[in-house]
């Protein structure tokens, strides 16, 4: 039951004017966690691919839902420890993309003005070093969702 | 002075000829050239000695897991990233099992009891699959939990203060127990779900 709002959820998450803009960065398969609590973290993934022709560089996040996003990226050991440190500055070299995804890397929401409720959508705003913004809009899944599909 | 300077040469020196000569041994031994340590394993459920509440509020030891097999994993609540989607993932994997699935013990450790209340963790185990149960216990019992599982947690910068933003770095492998308690295999955060389903039910037929 869950696919049918998901795929009218995509549609409204990316109508054309959102996801491509001007500097070729198009935000696929975006989705969010439903957070629990008031001050649990939430997370966001999506696929950013530059369909431009010069590198672009993400460095950093930000939504009115949050007091405080970054990118993080977890890493485990070979000891099988994980553990998550900002990602620092990422660049999508031409024709590239690049996943942010579970057990990778990720956005992470701290201090939500509420927890993220399932069904709802947020915008948030990825900055480029070139200072050419890219505002995109996610919706937000289950607290047990593993991919933009579930 | 000048004494005082060739002593120090002298001992600079010496440093450098030590570390020439040191420097293939520790590259080999515990340097990048080293074979990468093997995991201790974690003692049998049987022999680990600690006691939690579940989620329903019921006391809990690792001792009333054996005579099924076992998925345990260690995490928190506060996590946004890795057990959620650990937990979704066992989830899954016991969907995919069926009635099998009533066959298995699946238990979720939080190593965060200051932030992760016995309320807390219920209302986080409702979004899962209903047979995860999710384990607290006191700061000791859960050290002695870590412990026996030869697993480790750290909690992150800021765990002191009150109503602290904080990480947990902690081990993300899920521990797949046979009946009697010993170790079978360990399922890794980005093993593919036919793998691991292939795993628990090679456990399942023993």
């Amino acid at each position: 039951m869950k696919h049918i709002p998901f795929a009218l959820a995509l549609f409204a998450a990316f109508p054309a004017p959102l996801a491509a803009d001007q500097q070729n960065i198009i935000a696929e398969r975006v989705w969010s966690r439903a957070s629990m609590g008031e001050n649990r973290p939430g997370v966001a993934y999506m696929e950013l691919h530059n369909t431009g022709s010069g590198t672009r560089t993400l460095t950093g996040v930000e939504t009115g839902r949050a007091a405080m996003a970054q990118i993080h990226q977890t890493s485990t050991s070979a000891s099988g420890v994980s553990q998550m440190a900002p990602a620092g500055d990422i660049d999508i070299l031409p024709g590239t993309r690049i996943a942010l995804e579970p057990g990778g890397l990720h956005i992470m929401l701290m201090q939500l003005d509420r927890p993220l409720a399932e069904g709802e959508y947020y915008h948030l705003t990825l900055i480029f070093k070139n200072g050419d913004n890219v505002e995109i809009r996610v919706p937000v899944l289950a607290a047990s969702a593993r991919g933009p599909g579930q | 002075m000048i004494s005082r300077r060739a002593f120090a040469a002298y001992l600079a020196g010496g440093a450098a000829v030590a570390s020439a000569l040191l420097l293939p041994g520790w590259w080999q031994i515990s340097g990048p050239g080293a074979a990468p340590p093997l995991p201790r394993l974690p003692l049998p459920l049987g022999e680990m000695s600690f006691s939690m509440q579940d989620h329903t509020g019921a006391e809990v030891s690792p001792q009333g897991l054996v005579g099924k097999p076992s998925l345990v994993f260690f995490g928190y609540t506060f996590c946004p990233d890795v057990c959620p989607t650990t937990l979704s993932d066992i989830s899954t994997w016991l969907s995919g099992l069926g009635a099998d699935a009533a066959r298995l013990n699946a238990v979720f450790i939080t190593v965060d009891p200051g932030r992760d209340t016995l309320p807390a963790m219920a209302q986080y185990m409702q979004h899962f699959h209903p047979a995860i149960s999710g384990w607290r216990g006191s700061l000791a019992e859960t050290d002695k939990a870590v412990a026996g599982f030869r697993a480790s947690y750290t909690l992150g910068e800021g765990a002191e203060g009150e109503g602290a933003d904080y990480a947990v770095e902690h081990t993300s492998s899920v521990f797949l127990f046979k009946a009697d308690g010993r170790l079978a295999a360990l399922i890794d955060l980005h093993e593919d779900r036919a793998q691991a389903v292939a795993k628990i039910q090679r456990v399942l037929q023993r």
